[in-house]
């Protein structure tokens, strides 16, 4: 290379304005409500949003490499109704019915990814598919009434924290959330989370490449499951059992996603973003609540934000060239122009 | 003068456009006659595609004249450059693969006839259309997709002259045929410039351009350079305009004896579906040149050395112990690198940065302490030369010349022993081909072997150490170094085998 490698901030493209919204949200909800005065309003505020963001960084491996996984709202209900029902209140149960429900999130990830490419079903028609055969049984196995309860030690990831000395009351969820967050942000850092958005990109030159695309993809939907178990766990701790704990959850992780700037269809997008996505929603959905905006309008705000975010990435691209573009141009009367074109 | 002044049926003057601040055209000018064909040169990013789009009203040149017929006209859409007779041929064809030919030529402006598209006349019209062009063996019911290349490209024609065109422009027609079927092309072309149409055509082959035009005009970083009548130009004066210096040693030397090392690869017997009983050894430092007409079987023995479509029978050696390649995978982690033809759809993740696409490779196949090591990667860009703003740039952004390049740094990266290329030089500039050409060779004398693809029968032969000529899934004969262009043809369209000893 001729010119030199400069360094610059490895924020992927669309970034950016979800961070620039959440900034503003979160000041904005420090002036609506007497409760973000200080840390602890934030912190229930993540305390909160740890689940979505959990799914969120699920639904972003998925669709990072070019699928969609609906299944995970209709997973994270069925995980809750078993865990209640195998627990059924004992505390002993509670410490194999955790790696159970893990394997479960693995297992239907599992499932997911090989129809989707070994049967070459797209992804959507299978996690659709998954999405009704898991709500069928789940309604089939409770008859619509979950029976049984959680312990209060399977409860403890979701509603239980820590006393810290200066952070005061952590809870584990974001504790949780933390650890995925960066381990999230470390996979799509090494060769291969960056072979995996390349998947989503171009999977024939991946494959040409010696990748093993159907590995890789059958990892994301893996990853999507166990993360849903694990949003499911810190849900049933935090909101209890119900069978409609997870309803529409699928569609708030893609929208999450979506906000984040990450393409649908795969290629481009960064996870820390996507998890920032599912806070921003979060946080808006609190401060509507705060103003008093009724929660049935939740997922009309959901669908316009979803609509206008994928507007944004494909029409914005062309805005902002077209900025660059005059700016560069009253620039260039004094300067010559960059050399990027071919050579010299 | 006044005489042809009266053909001229497109006229620019002084046409400039940038973008992004970049000047792109400074004051072009050009002229167009009915009845000649008129070659555009200049290398890549020299100017010729913008030109061709602000010619097709694709953009609107910042200033300047456009007349058409003497008139001025200013064109806001495509469409209307196209009612003005203003007729493009691109180098990636727009045809939708599944639609017949019929319905592709009148794609938009299907006739219609009690409210329904009336199929009868439009495959009517596509029939006559095809006979004054004298083309006969396409079927204007037959689906796009059961064509050959030339065959789309004659569609493409049609298409364009079926909204009365005057003006053809051509950009790279010959890119995708192979030398046969140019051979075609050029009859077409004499056709078409016989019934009074002008013709703007666009290449970067030499040959073409002195066998068919009658004028050029150069550009040259966006400039106007020259316009002169094709009899009063040598191809050195040609080559010496577009690059402003000449290419004298076109092509780097040749593999001496001390070069040539141990037997690498070899095939003894090997078939597939696709080819048969290839037999042939490639030894490490040289470079061997594989010849043959597109759809011949030449792609096929690479693909089917890489693991894509593996071979059936017969054996495959490397370093002399035979091997079982069934996944391009398989090939990577043996040492075998393979640049392919297309390098938009299976060479590059056009999305991801240029060091993610450099390291693709060595990430995706050789995961672990191989995968991780990563500080050569700017010694590696270096290498092949790659000019770009820096390696976190997309390169959907790059000019194919550096994406090929960045294609080979991605090979280089796992350093492979044994490297197959397909057509390394397809569609990219003089200056980025001879870059390639010297990096293929560099890769040669430090001990890889090199299989060369190529449809420019005089890149393979400058090139080549040897070259194995295909004929119908067969090797028909295997050439000297610096063989007559008329030798590979004659066995690659199965005339000359006799010949040929």
């Amino acid at each position: 290379m001729n010119a030199p490698t400069t360094w610059r901030p490895r924020l992927a493209d669309g970034t950016a304005p979800v961070l620039a919204v959440l900034a503003v949200l979160l000041v904005a909800l420090a002036f609506a409500g007497p409760a973000y005065s200080e840390p602890t309003g934030y912190l229930a505020l993540l305390k909160r949003a740890a689940p979505l963001m959990i799914l969120a960084i699920g639904q972003y491996f998925v669709i990072v490499s070019g699928g969609f996984d609906l299944s995970v709202g209709s997973l994270v209900t069925a995980e809750v109704v078993i865990a209640a029902r195998l627990i059924d209140g004992q505390e002993s149960a509670t410490i194999w019915v955790i790696p159970l429900l893990l394997a479960l999130g693995v297992l239907v990830g599992l499932v997911n990814g090989l129809i989707t490419t070994k049967l070459l079903v797209p992804s959507f028609i299978v996690t659709l598919g998954m999405l009704l055969v898991l709500d069928g049984a789940v309604f089939l196995w409770t008859g619509g009434a979950p029976r049984g309860a959680l312990s209060p030690s399977f409860r403890v990831f979701g509603r239980g924290g820590i006393d810290l000395p200066v952070l005061g009351h952590l809870p584990w969820s974001v504790v949780i959330l933390l650890v995925v967050l960066v381990a999230a942000a470390q996979f799509m850092r090494s060769g291969t989370g960056r072979t995996l958005v390349a998947v989503g990109d171009n999977q024939d030159a991946v494959r040409l490449a010696g990748g093993r695309v159907v590995r890789l993809k059958v990892l994301a939907f893996v990853l999507s499951g166990l993360l849903a178990a694990l949003a499911a766990i810190l849900l049933g701790g935090f909101a209890g059992v119900s069978a409609q704990v997870g309803e529409g959850l699928e569609f708030r992780a893609i929208t999450a996603v979506v906000l984040g700037g990450v393409l649908l269809g795969g290629g481009r997008g960064s996870v820390v973003a996507a998890a920032a996505g599912a806070l921003t929603l979060e946080a808006l959905f609190s401060l509507l609540n705060l103003l008093g905006v009724s929660g049935a309008l939740e997922s009309a705000v959901q669908g316009v934000i979803i609509i206008a975010a994928v507007a944004y990435a494909s029409l914005g691209a062309n805005l902002r060239l077209g900025f660059r573009s005059r700016t560069a141009t009253e620039s260039s009367t004094r300067s010559t122009p960059p050399p990027h074109k071919e050579n010299r | 003068m006044s005489a042809s002044e009266q053909d001229v049926v497109v006229r620019l003057t002084g046409i400039t456009k940038s973008f992004l601040g970049v000047p792109v055209l400074r004051g072009v000018d050009l002229e167009l006659r009915a009845g000649e064909v008129h070659a555009l040169m200049g290398e890549n990013g020299a100017g010729k595609s913008t030109l061709l789009k602000v010619l097709a009203g694709v953009h609107r040149p910042d200033s300047g004249r456009i007349e058409v017929n003497g008139e001025e006209v200013v064109f806001g859409t495509p469409r209307e450059a196209q009612q003005a007779g203003i007729a493009i041929i691109h180098q990636e064809f727009n045809l939708l693969e599944h639609r017949s030919v019929a319905e592709n030529v009148h794609l938009g402006r299907e006739p219609v006839r009690r409210g329904r598209v009336d199929r009868r006349r439009m495959e009517e019209d596509t029939r006559k259309l095809l006979d004054w062009l004298g083309e006969d063996g396409i079927d204007p019911a037959a689906p796009i997709s059961r064509l050959s290349v030339a065959q789309k490209q004659v569609v493409e024609i049609v298409k364009a002259l079926s909204t009365d065109a005057k003006v053809l422009a051509m950009d790279e027609p010959t890119a995708a045929l192979a030398d046969q079927e140019v051979e075609l092309l050029y009859d077409l072309v004499d056709r078409l410039r016989k019934r009074g149409i002008a013709i703007l055509y666009v290449s970067h082959r030499m040959r073409e351009v002195f066998d068919l035009s009658g004028r050029i005009t150069v550009l040259k970083d966006g400039a106007f350079v020259t316009c002169a009548p094709t009899t009063e130009m040598t191809s050195d004066q040609l080559v010496r305009h577009m690059v402003g210096r000449s290419l004298d040693a076109l092509y780097p030397d040749r593999a001496t004896d001390e070069d040539l090392g141990e037997v690498r690869l070899a095939l003894r017997g090997a078939g597939n579906q696709r080819v048969r009983e290839v037999t042939f050894e490639l030894r490490s430092g040289e470079i061997v040149g594989i010849a043959g007409l597109q759809g011949s079987g030449r792609s096929a023995i690479a693909r089917a050395i890489w693991g894509v479509e593996p071979f059936t029978t017969g054996t495959l050696e490397l370093d002399g112990v035979a091997r079982r390649i069934t996944d391009p995978r398989a090939a990577v982690r043996l040492g075998i690198g393979f640049v392919t033809e297309d390098r938009k759809s299976e060479g590059l993740a056009l999305r991801q940065s240029i060091r993610d696409n450099a390291l693709l490779v060595r990430r995706a196949a050789l995961p672990g302490s191989a995968g991780r090591k990563r500080s050569d990667l700017a010694a590696l860009l270096k290498s092949v030369t790659v000019v770009a703003r820096g390696e976190h740039q997309e390169v959907r952004y790059l000019s194919g010349g550096n994406q090929q390049k960045v294609v080979l740094a991605k090979w280089l990266a796992v350093g492979p022993r044994v490297l197959v290329v397909d057509e390394p030089t397809r569609g990219i500039d003089v200056g980025a081909k001879q870059a390639v050409h010297r990096l293929l060779r560099d890769l040669a004398r430090q001990g890889v072997a090199v299989l060369m693809i190529s449809s420019e029968l005089p890149e393979l032969i400058g090139m080549s150490d040897r070259i194995l000529v295909v004929h119908e899934g067969a090797i028909a004969g295997e050439l000297p170094a610096g063989a007559s262009e008329e030798a590979v043809m004659g066995l690659a369209t199965g005339h000359g085998i006799g010949e040929v000893a």
